[in-house]
């Protein structure tokens, strides 16, 4: 009676998890992608493990608070790694809805991934879709901030050449000042000859002595 | 009775009033400031994939030794004999000239505009830099979270990040899109920073190796051909590296084809993981395709060509920042190299803009368009807030493709056309032998075969053969251009499209625009000699009647 028992529970359970059945799921694990060297092979009790952490995410949707790892089903475990599961209710004839299994498993997807020490691509749940985090901007993006460290740079070296060069030009234009001061004045005193303006001695006021011209007469010629 | 004047001039002035150098070691870094810039590692390597690869090295040497050289030594030659602004040294050779001066003119007017805008997107890769992960490195989510951005997801992350996040590009050079506030905002810093330097000219920031330069006992055939050595050595690193790194690129993105490939065949046959390699791969794939064809046939299995991905490299201005920003990505501290680097880029691009700058200004100085109490900085600040409003159109969604017009056009016939016009004028207008003895004054040694056959043959032939080459090509084959179009059916490799009319006729303008200058100009002295002429015949016809009386 007892092995009838058992043949009907196991027939009943090969019906509800079955690949393509309805509100079953499949998973593929990539673990020597992951791992490389330090990959673990997977056996049942890696099989027991993932069952848990299904029924632990179910137990934390509102309504399913009693879920036991006995009513996760695992079929067709693959050497790839892959397999099929489906989640039943306590009286393990019905299998929950999809949604709600799809829900329960994408609020707990890191967890899951952390326990199997795999990422969103290398442990895949087929047709869940997974939940990135959103991008992390800061609320000033970090570009703006040195920009703005730059630009008051540039605007203050700017104007500090401006005004060093306006401050030169108005020592040249003194400086050239002065020199035009000192060299009107050196015009006006007109051309000097042993310190004395020449414009006084005044050439064209004088008289030619004739005694002189024929100074050179007197002298023989050698 | 001479007195001193201006006490503090940091610099002596010569004669004419053009500053002088310190010594001979300030000259030459300035030159060399000038010859290496953005040129080299920028412009380069995109052009040498768009147009060959490693058989453009080849006639790219030909013309290094036969052109760039001799010509590069008339110019410091002629620059330092003269001792006058790019528009003087062409009235000096000939009055009928005088155009070649303006032509180079608005040609570094165009020029500086499209390179400052290289340079405002090295700002703005400098300013993302300060961050750790860098942001070029991952791809957004998209809106619901499910995953990544479809696009970043087919491109890859650097690319999605120089045509999104920076550039923001649109399909088609006819949709302009609007102005992107993040670089409009970078572009002013940086014609900011251009202004800083240019502004009190090369008193304060080091010298600018062109036309006014002057040291009497020089050898300027010496430094041309270490200068045009060091740019074309640094031309040829660049591209070398460049390529390597879409070598090691290729390499990589094939080999990641043949795992997707390979683990669409572990998970549809549910065979364990690493049971197929990427060399029995090929083997495998027979095996279950001889075994078991329908299920293959419905796998989406790529082709996976290394040439393929060797081709569909990226091409275009955004070459040198995709490839860079890639290796860095690899390196340990990302973000110290990629400040680094960029820094590096922008005081690059920076003393190149000094020497395109003073090239745009001591002309509008020497022409005297604005009266003598108008200070140099408001010159200066002018011509700069005048280049940076021209350039916003390049900070449009599609500005990358005007740039790439610029580029083409602006810069590379109107530059030819004036290498021609310079050999030719101090060739067979100044005279050879003039040139010769003033070379063998300044060097103390006449120039050997090798300079004079380039300069009297083989320079001019090779440049009118270019010209006449690129004119045909042109008419020929309507231009086309590389268009980032996410819609794309083979994205993410980039659909060539033709320009449209309007784009081909501002094509032409910008070719031919320096160029009319010339006529213009020598048509202007010819009617100014025809006045004079007229006006001293009238004055010797009066004097003769008023002595007559």
């Amino acid at each position: 009676m007892l092995w009838l028992f058992f043949f009907l529970v196991t027939v009943i359970h090969a019906e509800l998890c079955q690949p393509d059945a309805e509100n079953a799921f499949k998973v593929r694990l990539s673990i020597r992608t992951a791992l490389g060297d330090k990959a673990y092979v997977w056996d049942t009790n890696e099989e027991y493990l993932f069952r848990a952490m299904v029924a632990f995410s179910m137990r934390k949707v509102p309504n399913r608070e009693t879920t036991e790892i006995s009513h996760v089903l695992l079929c067709n475990v693959t050497q790839r790694v892959s397999f099929w599961f489906v989640v039943t209710d306590p009286s393990k004839n019905h299998t929950l809805p999809a949604d709600e299994v799809q829900s329960a498993i994408r609020m707990n997807r890191n967890r899951i991934n952390n326990v199997f020490f795999l990422n969103d691509q290398t442990l895949e749940f087929l047709k869940i879709p997974s939940t990135l985090a959103p991008p992390t901007d800061p609320s000033i993006p970090i570009w703006i901030i040195i920009f703005g460290v730059i630009f008051c740079i540039v605007i203050v070296a700017t104007t500090l050449l401006i005004l060093s060069g306006i401050r030169q030009r108005r020592r040249k234009n003194k400086g050239s000042s002065e020199v035009d001061d000192i060299e009107e004045k050196l015009e006006s005193m007109g051309t000097l000859a042993n310190s004395v303006p020449c414009d006084s001695l005044d050439m064209k006021g004088g008289h030619i002595n004739d005694i002189f011209m024929t100074e050179d007469e007197r002298l023989t010629p050698l | 009775m001479a007195q001193a004047l201006g006490p503090d001039l940091l610099v002596d002035e010569g004669a004419d009033g053009r500053p002088q150098w310190d010594n001979k070691f300030q000259y030459l870094l300035s030159c060399l400031g000038f010859a290496v810039g953005l040129g080299n590692i920028w412009r380069f390597p995109y052009l040498c994939q768009t147009y060959g690869g490693g058989a453009f090295l080849i006639p790219y040497l030909v013309a290094l030794v036969f052109e760039g050289i001799p010509l590069f030594h008339i110019e410091l030659a002629i620059g330092q004999r003269l001792r006058r602004g790019s528009i003087g040294v062409w009235t000096a050779i000939s009055p009928y000239l005088g155009g070649v001066g303006l032509g180079c003119f608005t040609v570094s007017f165009l020029v500086s505009l499209y390179y400052n805008t290289v340079l405002v997107w090295v700002l703005w890769y400098f300013l993302n830099s300060f961050q750790q992960p860098l942001p070029w490195g991952t791809c957004p989510p998209n809106l619901n979270r499910t995953g990544l951005v479809e696009e970043c997801q087919s491109s890859g992350t650097v690319s999605y990040f120089w045509y999104r996040q920076t550039l923001n590009i649109t399909a088609d050079i006819d949709h302009s899109g609007a102005v992107q506030w993040r670089l409009l905002l970078c572009q002013a810093a940086s014609w900011a920073v251009v202004y800083l330097c240019v502004s009190r000219g090369i008193e304060t920031t080091g010298k600018q190796p062109r036309w006014p330069v002057l040291v009497s006992r020089n050898n300027c055939r010496r430094d041309a051909v270490i200068i045009a050595l060091v740019n074309s050595l640094t031309s040829l690193y660049a591209s070398i590296t460049i390529f390597a790194i879409m070598g090691f690129k290729a390499t990589n993105d094939h080999g990641q084809c043949l795992d997707r490939n390979i683990l669409s065949l572990i998970n549809e046959f549910n065979l364990p993981e690493l049971s197929i390699s990427r060399d029995n791969y090929p083997a495998a794939l027979l095996h279950l395709n001889t075994t078991q064809p329908g299920r293959i046939a419905q796998l989406p299995l790529r082709a996976c060509s290394l040439q393929d991905f060797l081709d569909q490299g990226t091409s275009g201005p955004g070459l040198a920042f995709i490839v860079f920003t890639e290796a860095v990505l690899h390196m340990p501290g990302a973000p110290v190299w990629a400040v680094l680097f960029f820094g590096m880029l922008f005081s690059l691009g920076l003393s190149s803009m000094f020497g395109n700058m003073e090239s745009v200004i001591t002309p509008l100085l020497d022409m005297g368009i604005f009266p003598q109490w108008v200070p140099k900085e408001v010159i200066t600040g002018l011509a700069c807030l005048v280049c940076f409003l021209s350039a916003t159109c390049f900070t449009l969604q599609s500005g990358s493709y005007w740039l790439e017009v610029f580029d083409n056009f602006a810069a590379s016939l109107n530059l030819v056309i004036f290498a021609f016009l310079e050999v030719v004028g101090v060739v067979y207008v100044y005279g050879m032998k003039r040139f010769c003895a003033d070379i063998e004054w300044m060097t103390g040694r006449w120039p050997n075969l090798y300079w004079r056959v380039s300069w009297w043959v083989v320079s001019p032939l090779l440049l009118l053969g270019i010209l006449l080459s690129y004119i045909v090509l042109l008419t020929h084959r309507s231009p086309s251009y590389k268009a980032w179009n996410p819609q794309y059916e083979l994205f993410p490799s980039q659909e060539e499209k033709i320009y449209p009319h309007w784009v081909q006729a501002v094509c032409l303008l910008l070719s031919f625009l320096p160029l009319l200058w010339l006529p213009a100009s020598a048509l202007a002295q010819l009617l100014a000699r025809r006045r004079r002429e007229n006006t001293q015949l009238d004055t010797a016809l009066k004097l003769q009647d008023s002595s007559g009386c």
